[in-house]
């Protein structure tokens, strides 16, 4: 009996002034489609291959992405330019094989392929999945800061 | 002549207050997706015109396009029944409802009240039961154990709180000494004239049981999603879907009606007004509504039914004996 008393009377109407309070908070959606989330500076979404200053790829198809890559799916075919250097003739991720583990940003010797903050690349097509080497150059990030003082932000960050 | 005109005029406004409800209705599926979104930090419907305002044409739009689909093993002339038989009781409440005091428009007197009946409580109370039809008919048809589960409850839950109900009521008549709704208001005059001043332990006990009248939380065990996957409206879809649901929040906004015009003095207000203090009323109590929806569980099915007869029941009578005894002596 007493129980039930203080259930209706001290209880019940605790509660709705518990729910009461939470009426006046800031909500806490975000109207994704409309309005996006800033990504952590480590976040590993659509990669993207860099390139050098005067505008030539750094990419050197050592192979070593692709052998890291735990889950297979970067292929990549060598060849070399008039100077006798080597770039990739072929350069392909499936993204549908993809991870997104990050190992090949790390085995990179040459800073080339990055994990962007894009999430956003869904597709009814999976053919569409296969990134090309120039779907890959063109997701580089429009960049605000220089070059070098992101790469010294990333090797901080691992 | 005079006798044609009168039934225009009925026919008026019988159009304009179905028209006024079902509107209601509409806005009131938003408010409560509004509300209870800010109760619990989200924001509800906003992409749908300003504050998604037009989010509940949108909803019309969809279920009046939905497949309608019906299950091999229901019975098909009681499926097709039950959403009308609990669809148009909700609506026929509103018919003795006074919506505020007689106006006066191009020579006739308009009473804002379809029918002024003289024991317009009793209506009330057989209209609001027979609700029950439809929810008990469309768990059995449907041929599906839940659904059938959701109508028992609802069968039982409905009779055991109508009782409670009624005797809350009766607090209020005693005091009026009259049956009549508009009556009833005429005599709530200056606010604390109210019944809830009087009679508030009434009022507690009719908000109780109108909220299980009604099948919402924390007394939505008929359709108890958690539990019963929808109860009653699980093998349901398209617009006989919507007809429940209009149903009801036609029922909420119907209850509403009748505890403003009991208990808060119906059109009566300072200021503002008669039509718009009643349709503030009202707005109040629909927020009441949803507020304590966000707040309070679904009580468990022995909670009930314990809740019914052994408090609310011993409640409404002991009210009713010293609200008789206090008037006699």
């Amino acid at each position: 009996m007493f129980d039930a008393i203080k259930t209706v009377f001290l209880a019940i109407p605790i509660g709705f002034y518990t729910t009461l309070k939470h009426l006046f908070k800031k909500p806490v959606t975000l109207q994704y489609p409309f309005k996006k989330k800033e990504m952590a500076e480590r976040y590993r979404g659509l990669h993207y291959l860099e390139i050098y200053d005067d505008g030539s790829e750094r990419c050197v198809c050592c192979g070593l992405c692709a052998s890291a890559c735990p889950a297979d799916a970067i292929y990549m075919e060598p060849a070399e330019n008039e100077k006798g250097e080597r770039y990739s003739k072929v350069y392909e991720i499936n993204m549908l094989r993809c991870i997104f583990c990050g190992f090949c940003e790390e085995a990179c010797p040459e800073e080339a392929i990055f994990l962007g903050h894009e999430y956003e690349f869904s597709n009814d097509n999976r053919n569409a999945f296969i990134y090309t080497k120039e779907q890959l150059l063109a997701n580089r990030p429009r960049k605000e800061k220089p070059f070098k003082t992101i790469i010294r932000k990333l090797r901080r960050i691992f | 002549m005079e006798s044609v005109a009168q039934l225009i005029i009925i026919m008026i406004k019988v159009i304009a207050i179905v028209t006024v409800v079902l509107t209601g209705v509409a806005w009131a599926t938003w408010l409560e997706r509004k509300l209870l979104g800010h109760l619990q930090h989200r924001i509800g419907p906003a992409v749908a015109g300003p504050f998604g305002l037009l989010q509940p044409i949108a909803d019309a739009i969809k279920l009046a396009f939905k497949e309608e689909i019906i299950p091999d093993k229901v019975e098909r002339a009681t499926y097709t029944l039950a959403p009308m038989l609990s669809f148009v009781p909700s609506l026929l409440t509103f018919a003795v409802i006074p919506f505020g005091p007689t106006i006066t428009l191009f020579g006739y007197e308009i009473e804002p009240v379809i029918s002024d009946l003289n024991i317009g409580i009793l209506y009330i109370l057989a209209i609001t039961s027979l609700g029950v039809y439809g929810i008990v008919l469309a768990g059995w048809s449907s041929g599906s154990k839940y659904s059938l589960l959701g109508g028992i409850r609802s069968s039982a839950q409905m009779i055991s709180y109508e009782v409670a109900y009624g005797l809350s009521m009766v607090g209020v008549l005693l005091i009026a000494q009259s049956f009549s709704l508009k009556e009833i208001v005429a005599q709530q005059e200056g606010i604390f004239n109210w019944f809830i001043f009087r009679q508030p332990v009434a009022f507690f006990l009719y908000m109780i049981c109108a909220v299980a009248e009604t099948n919402r939380a924390p007394f939505d065990l008929p359709e108890a999603e958690s539990e019963l996957v929808a109860g009653y409206l699980t093998e349901y879809s398209s617009m006989r879907y919507a007809l429940f649901f209009m149903a009801e929040y036609a029922n909420m906004i119907a209850v509403s009606c009748v505890a403003t015009t009991l208990f808060l003095g119906g059109w009566n207000g300072p200021i503002l007004p008669p039509f718009i203090w009643f349709a503030l009323k009202v707005f109040m109590f629909m927020c009441l509504y949803i507020w304590i929806r966000a707040t309070l569980p679904r009580l468990r099915y022995d909670q009930l039914m314990n809740l019914g007869w052994k408090v609310l029941f011993p409640l409404a009578l002991l009210n009713t004996m010293v609200t008789a005894f206090i008037l006699r002596f």
